[in-house]
C-alpha cells in the first residue's frame, strides 16, 4: 500500500524543523496523531478518528486548536480606510464588535488570502490563513506600516458545534447573547480572552484568542466540559467542506477572482462600481466587471465555483476532471470527500459558467471510472449560525 | 495453517496450504490512513505481477494503492469489505482481508518479510 493522495502527510511529524502551537504538549498527551501543516506539527486527529471527530462537533461540541493561523492588530485611526485598499470589502462602517469576512486581491483580480476582521474599540483584530500569513503581515506592513502589530503571542482556540454555547456560557457567562459574527472581550474561567461567535465547520461557535501562557488551562477548562472533545485537522476539512466553506490555497488562490469563486457577496455595494467608497482596491478593474449588476462594463467570469455531489461512495478528489456528458472537459474539482454527515459524496469545483446552473450533470473522472456528479447549492448540511 | 509474510508497502499475504494466498493490508497501514471509507478490489480472475497496482483503499484523508505482493490469479475478493470498508481499520488482519490469489511462483515468497522483518521495519520508521 503506496498513498497517492494524501490531505495530510501519513508521516508523523517528527522534524524537529517544525514550529509547535502552545497546545503542543496537551495534543500529545490527548493521544493526537501529529503532522506537519503549514510548517506546524499539527493534529490530524485524536484517537477517536476524523469521522468520529466530524459526528461529535455536528451533534454536540469540538475543540480545535488553529493557533497556526495569523492574528494582527491594526491599530490607528485611519488602519479600517487604509485595510480597505487591500481588500474590496466594508471595514470603514464595521460596527465595534462586528466581524467581517475579507479577501487580500492582487491587480489582476486574484484572491492572495482570505481573513476574518472585527473591529475592537481600538484596533481592527485580523486573523489571516497560517500558510499566508508572513506574506499577509509583510502585504500589511507595505500599506500600513507601524500600524500592523503582529501577535504571535497569541493562541487561537475554535469551540464549535450545537452544544458549543452551553458549555462556553458555564465558563464565559454572558457569550450566549452574542450573535453570528459579533465579539467581544470575556473572562473565560478567570482568563482574559477575545472571542468570536464564528467558526469553520457551518455550526454556531466561537473562536478564541488567548495568551498563549493560558491556552492549556484555558483549552482543559474547555475540554472538562462534558460536551467537548478535542477534535483534529482532518475533521476541520470535512466539517468545512460540508459547510460550502473554501479553503485557501485550494478553493481559491492567486488565479481565482471573487466571482468565479462564488464570493460576491463578501463585496459590499459600498465598495462597487456606483458606491460611495467604490474600487480603490487591487484589481477593481477586473473584479467589479464580474460581479452581478456591475455599472462598469459587464465581464462576466466564465468559469464558477460550484458545489458538486453524487450518490456514489467513491471519493473525488481535488484535482479529477470534471467531464460533461459528452466527455468534454469543463472543469476540474478543487476539494472532495465523502461527506460524514451527509453521508454521500460531496467536492467543490470550477466548471465553465455554461454547466455552472443547479442540477447540471457533470462525471468526474477517478482513475478509470467517470464518477456522476451532480452540480448542486451549497452548504451541503445546513448552517446552523446563531442569528439571534 | 498459514504462514504470513509482509512487503515493504504495508501489505500482508497469508499462505494456504492449497496454493492460494489472502492478502490485505496491515494495521500499520489502517493506522496511517485512518478511517478507511472506500475500497476499490481487483476482478476474480485476473492476473497480475508483483508490485502491480491491484485495488485502491481510501480514507477520509487519503487514498492509497494495493500492490499485489507476488505473481497469481485472483480466485476471490472480499465483498463484505466492499460494502463495509472501515472492516479495514476494526479488523485488518481478519474479515478486513482485500483479495485472494492462486500463487503462480511460490519461490516468490521467498523474498517478502517474516513478522520480525516488519516488525522491525516498522520500528525504523
Amino acid at each position: 500500500m503506496r498513498p497517492r493522495f494524501n490531505l495530510f502527510s501519513l508521516e508523523v511529524a517528527v522534524s524537529e524543523s517544525l514550529l509547535h502551537t502552545p497546545l503542543h504538549a496537551l495534543h500529545v498527551e490527548l493521544g493526537a496523531k501529529m503532522v506537519p501543516f503549514a510548517g506546524y506539527a499539527m493534529p490530524v486527529q485524536y484517537r477517536d478518528g476524523i469521522l468520529a471527530e466530524h459526528r461529535h462537533t455536528r451533534s454536540a461540541a469540538g475543540l480545535f486548536d488553529v493557533s497556526h493561523m495569523g492574528q494582527l492588530r491594526l491599530v490607528g485611526e485611519d488602519a479600517a480606510a487604509l485595510l480597505e485598499t487591500l481588500v474590496p470589502v466594508d471595514i470603514v462602517d464595521l460596527p465595534v464588535f462586528k466581524q467581517r469576512y475579507a479577501l487580500f486581491t492582487n491587480e489582476a483580480g486574484g484572491i492572495l488570502d482570505d481573513l476574518m476582521v472585527c473591529r475592537r474599540p481600538d484596533d481592527l483584530f485580523v486573523v489571516v490563513n497560517a500558510g499566508c500569513k508572513q506574506q499577509d503581515t509583510a502585504h500589511l506592513q507595505q500599506h500600513l506600516g507601524s500600524r500592523v502589530i503582529p501577535c504571535p503571542e497569541r493562541a487561537l482556540l475554535a469551540l464549535q458545534g450545537p452544544q458549543a454555547v452551553q458549555a462556553l456560557a458555564r465558563l464565559a457567562p454572558g457569550v450566549q447573547q452574542l450573535t453570528f459574527m459579533d465579539g467581544g472581550f470575556f473572562k473565560l474561567d478567570g482568563f482574559e480572552v477575545f472571542l468570536t461567535r464564528s467558526g469553520y465547520t457551518g455550526e454556531d461557535g466561537f473562536e478564541i484568542s488567548v495568551h498563549e501562557r493560558d491556552a492549556i488551562a484555558v483549552a482543559r477548562s474547555l475540554l472538562d466540559q462534558p460536551e467537548v472533545r478535542p477534535i483534529g485537522l482532518g475533521a476541520r476539512d470535512t466539517l468545512r467542506l460540508e459547510a460550502g466553506l473554501c479553503l485557501y490555497g485550494h478553493d481559491i488562490d492567486t488565479r481565482t477572482t471573487p466571482a468565479e469563486a462564488a464570493l460576491t457577496w463578501a463585496i459590499q455595494k459600498v465598495r462597487r462600481s456606483g458606491g460611495a467608497r467604490a474600487g480603490g482596491y487591487p484589481g477593481f478593474a477586473v473584479i467589479d466587471p464580474q460581479l452581478p449588476g456591475t455599472q462598469s462594463v459587464p465581464a462576466p467570469a466564465t468559469r464558477k465555483r460550484v458545489g458538486l455531489t453524487s450518490a456514489e461512495k467513491l471519493p473525488v478528489r481535488e484535482g479529477a476532471k470534471l467531464l460533461d456528458a459528452a466527455g468534454a472537459e469543463v472543469g476540474v474539482v478543487t476539494s472532495g470527500t465523502l461527506g460524514p454527515t451527509c453521508g454521500h459524496l460531496v467536492a467543490m469545483g470550477y466548471v465553465h459558467s455554461g454547466c455552472a446552473a443547479q442540477g447540471t450533470q457533470l462525471f468526474a473522472q477517478v482513475r478509470d471510472k467517470r464518477v456522476p456528479m451532480t452540480v448542486s447549492p451549497m452548504p451541503f448540511t445546513p448552517n446552523r449560525y446563531f442569528r439571534g | 495453517m498459514s504462514t504470513t509474510l509482509y512487503t515493504e508497502d504495508h501489505e500482508w499475504i497469508a499462505v494456504h496450504a492449497d496454493g492460494t494466498a489472502t492478502v490485505g493490508i496491515t494495521v500499520h497501514a489502517q493506522d496511517a490512513l485512518g478511517d478507511v471509507v472506500f475500497v476499490d478490489l481487483p476482478e476474480v480472475g485476473k492476473a497480475y505481477a508483483p508490485k502491480e497496482v491491484a485495488g485502491v483503499v481510501e480514507s477520509v484523508k487519503a487514498a492509497a494503492d494495493v500492490y499485489m505482493p507476488v505473481t497469481g490469479e485472483i480466485v476471490e475478493v472480499n465483498e463484505t469489505l466492499r460494502d463495509d470498508p472501515s472492516l479495514a481499520n476494526s479488523d485488518p488482519l481478519g474479515t478486513g482481508w482485500f483479495f485472494k490469489v492462486r500463487l503462480a511462483k511460490p519461490a516468490e515468497l521467498d523474498s517478502l518479510m517474516s513478522s520480525t522483518a516488519y516488525d522491525d521495519l516498522l520500528k525504523s520508521l
